[in-house]
């Protein structure tokens, strides 16, 4: 088991996680680009989210060098910030919408923009902003611990990190012992971007990491269909979609009902938990 | 004359994590995390390994053509009138760049880890021919991530990888060129590390790439030394000059130097169409710290820490960041980071070619522009070495169509 000290922590991602647990059922996490397909828009798509039955959401800060996203995604984060998104714009649309919204926001970057900033400024950006946690995809605990976390752990922000198959027991322990709020299992040794099938040994390598793992273990990458987020929370505390969401704002973002389309395949993507 | 105070060698190192000062480290998602780990260990195993350096001169020696000359430009000197300058030959190697010395180590490297494919990616396509030429000699699999708008510029490059069993596969994401090439690469990896190997092709990217690279490179400067001491009668240069893109035929000329007090290392950068941001490719001058493939390091972004577009007429020289440990010795007082235009850079090619025969590649024409600076204000007694990292056949077409453009 991993060690776990107390601390710092807003504790409304975990309480997300506990009415979850409460209702008998996984969470779910959708993952959005900020600014796409406009800054304008995005308030209207956070609110369906949470519509749909969002318990958390995660709110993708795009950068121009996304390493570990898929084609889908890399559009994504192209168009928003084309569309003139930022992490300043995007600390603006949680300081606007946290509180309305009323579910969790944690952000998902790379670590570039937040370093730019400077991790202290940052880190008391997000807090006054109301951003919960903060997940930076090329920032593993061996250079996270040492750079960010403290900085988001004294404001009270949790830091997430990912736990990914490739991951040695020692490497998970220290993904666990570092995260606040919950963790994220990487169900594939790939880039973002939605699959067909699931891997088959997803279940037994989910339970692998929630042996060592005191915390909610959230399951993402290639996730997209209500049968794929029913399986998934057989084994998980949370189920991600991300690059199906983004998919859908791709593919309506000239409609004028986009962010009620999102909502009806949010719903759609929610069911099964709800049963 | 003594003109800095060399740094202890035990600092010269990185530390456990890849760190050069507050440089370098190891910034990659989780799932490369194992597989870095996993290379660094076989690199640190392997470099000890007798059998595994005996296999990698006897190559470097019969295959790639080691050592390369140094040659006394003897014309050059005469016309800049100052110091004397000596070119490492590095152009006349197998493939005709530096390249060739780190991408047949890793390539080697990783048949030895028992992969069976290789990815690389390339700017200038001297790195992708160098690896697609060692996977060939190895029997490996080979695939080449470049930017179309490199494609555009390098086209004999992308038939000469073909040609050697290659796939280049063209990156139409982003600025179309080096660092979107990177980024597809490690998207590759990220999915296929178990049987497959990552030839990163500069001294920059997450530990432990940036000592690896540098180390396959060290034999430029190891053996210059040598041949200066027989050909100058004194080993250390007065001056080491070379063109620094992510800074591996920089690094692989310095690193016999950095314990040479008298020894001036100068690292020569893309100053592209101007000093405005977007134009140019001079991190040291435009950059800013930050965090891109996989280390920290100085990076041209915005104050948003968004990756800026660069631009040099040298396809290899135009990336946005710059190696970690670059950076590190810059603070140290080690290295002095100036700056090339294009047109420095190109009037460089046109005076190498017509005093010396000797077209260089334009990002060692660079190097050559500030040579062309230095010399004359030099003494006659005085050595300048320059690294000519590659030829410049490659680049003909660019020279031809800049000329051209400059003449409207």
């Amino acid at each position: 088991m991993s060690p776990r000290r107390k601390r710092r922590s807003n504790g409304a991602i975990a309480a997300a996680f506990k009415t979850c647990a409460k209702e008998r059922r996984s969470a779910f996490i959708p993952f959005l680009v900020a600014g796409d397909p406009s800054l304008e828009a995005t308030p209207d798509l956070l609110r369906a989210l949470v519509a749909g039955g969002a318990d958390v959401i995660e709110l993708g800060v795009a950068f121009s060098d996304p390493i570990a996203d898929g084609p889908t995604i890399q559009r994504a984060s192209h168009r928003a910030l084309a569309a003139g998104s930022s992490l300043s714009a995007v600390l603006g649309i949680v300081e606007r919408h946290r509180e309305e919204l009323g579910v969790p926001i944690v952000l998902f970057t790379y670590y570039n923009p937040v370093h730019a900033r400077g991790v202290e400024n940052f880190a008391a950006q997000a807090a006054a902003s109301g951003v919960d946690g903060v997940l930076c995809v090329d920032l593993p605990p061996d250079e996270g611990l040492r750079e960010l976390q403290p900085a988001l752990e004294e404001r009270g922000v949790d830091s997430i990190y990912l736990i990914a198959a490739t991951s040695t027991r020692e490497r998970i322990d220290r993904a666990a012992a570092a995260s606040n709020g919950f963790v994220y299992y990487t169900a594939r040794s790939d880039v973002t971007g939605e699959r067909e099938d699931l891997i088959p040994t997803l279940a037994r390598e989910v339970k692998r990491v929630r042996r060592r793992v005191r915390l909610p273990v959230a399951v993402g990458f290639g996730i997209s269909t209500p049968e794929q987020v029913e399986e998934v929370a057989q084994v998980a505390h949370g189920v991600v979609v991300g690059s199906s969401l983004v998919r859908l704002v791709e593919e309506n973002a000239a409609e004028a009902d986009l962010a009620a389309r999102l909502e009806r395949r949010v719903t759609e993507l929610t069911a099964p938990l709800r049963r | 004359m003594k003109v800095r105070t060399p740094l202890a060698a035990a600092a010269l190192e990185p530390d456990e994590g890849g760190r050069y000062g507050v440089y370098g480290g190891r910034y990659a998602p989780e799932t490369l995390m194992a597989p870095l780990e996993e290379l660094s260990r076989a690199y640190d195993k392997l470099r000890r390994k007798r059998t595994f350096q005996r296999r990698l001169n006897h190559l470097l020696e019969h295959y790639v053509g080691r050592p390369t000359p140094l040659y006394f430009a003897e014309r050059l000197t005469e016309h800049l009138g100052g110091a004397r300058i000596y070119l490492k030959r590095e152009d006349l190697l197998h493939t005709g760049a530096h390249k060739i010395n780190n991408a047949l180590g890793q390539v080697l490297l990783a048949k030895e880890m028992g992969k069976t494919r290789i990815i690389a990616e390339t700017g200038a396509g001297q790195h992708g021919v160098a690896t697609a030429t060692a996977a060939a000699l190895l029997g490996l699999d080979c695939v080449v991530y470049m930017g179309e708008e490199d494609m555009r510029r390098q086209r004999l490059n992308v038939y000469r990888m073909q040609l050697l069993g290659a796939e280049v596969a063209a990156v139409d994401a982003g600025s179309r060129t080096l660092k979107d090439a990177i980024n597809e690469a490690f998207r590759d990896w990220v999915a296929s590390f178990a049987d497959t190997h990552y030839v990163l092709g500069t001294v920059t990217g997450p530990e432990p790439y940036p000592r690896m690279v540098r180390q396959f490179h060290s034999v430029i400067g190891s053996e210059a030394r040598r041949q200066l001491r027989r050909l100058a009668g004194t080993p250390d240069p007065d001056v080491a000059v070379a063109c620094v893109g992510g800074g591996s035929n920089a690094m692989g000329l310095f690193s016999a130097f950095l314990d040479r007090p008298d020894v001036l290392l100068v690292g020569v950068e893309a100053g592209g169409r101007g000093p405005e941001l977007g134009d140019h490719a001079a991190r040291f001058s435009g950059g800013t710290l930050g965090v891109l493939h996989g280390a920290r390091t100085l990076v041209l972004q915005d104050e948003e820490g968004q990756v800026v577009g660069t631009h040099s007429v040298s396809a290899g020289l135009d990336y946005p960041a710059v190696g970690p440990e670059h950076v590190f010795l810059h603070d140290e007082g080690q290295i002095e980071f100036t700056s090339a235009t294009d047109q420095e850079a190109i009037e460089g090619f046109h005076l190498l070619s017509a005093t010396e025969g000797i077209l260089p590649a334009l990002e060692s024409a660079h190097a050559i522009a500030e040579v062309t600076r230095r010399a004359p204000g030099m003494d006659g007694d005085q050595v300048i070495l320059v690294n000519l990292s590659g030829r410049g056949d490659k680049d003909v077409e660019s020279v031809l169509e800049y000329d051209a453009g400059d003449a409207e």
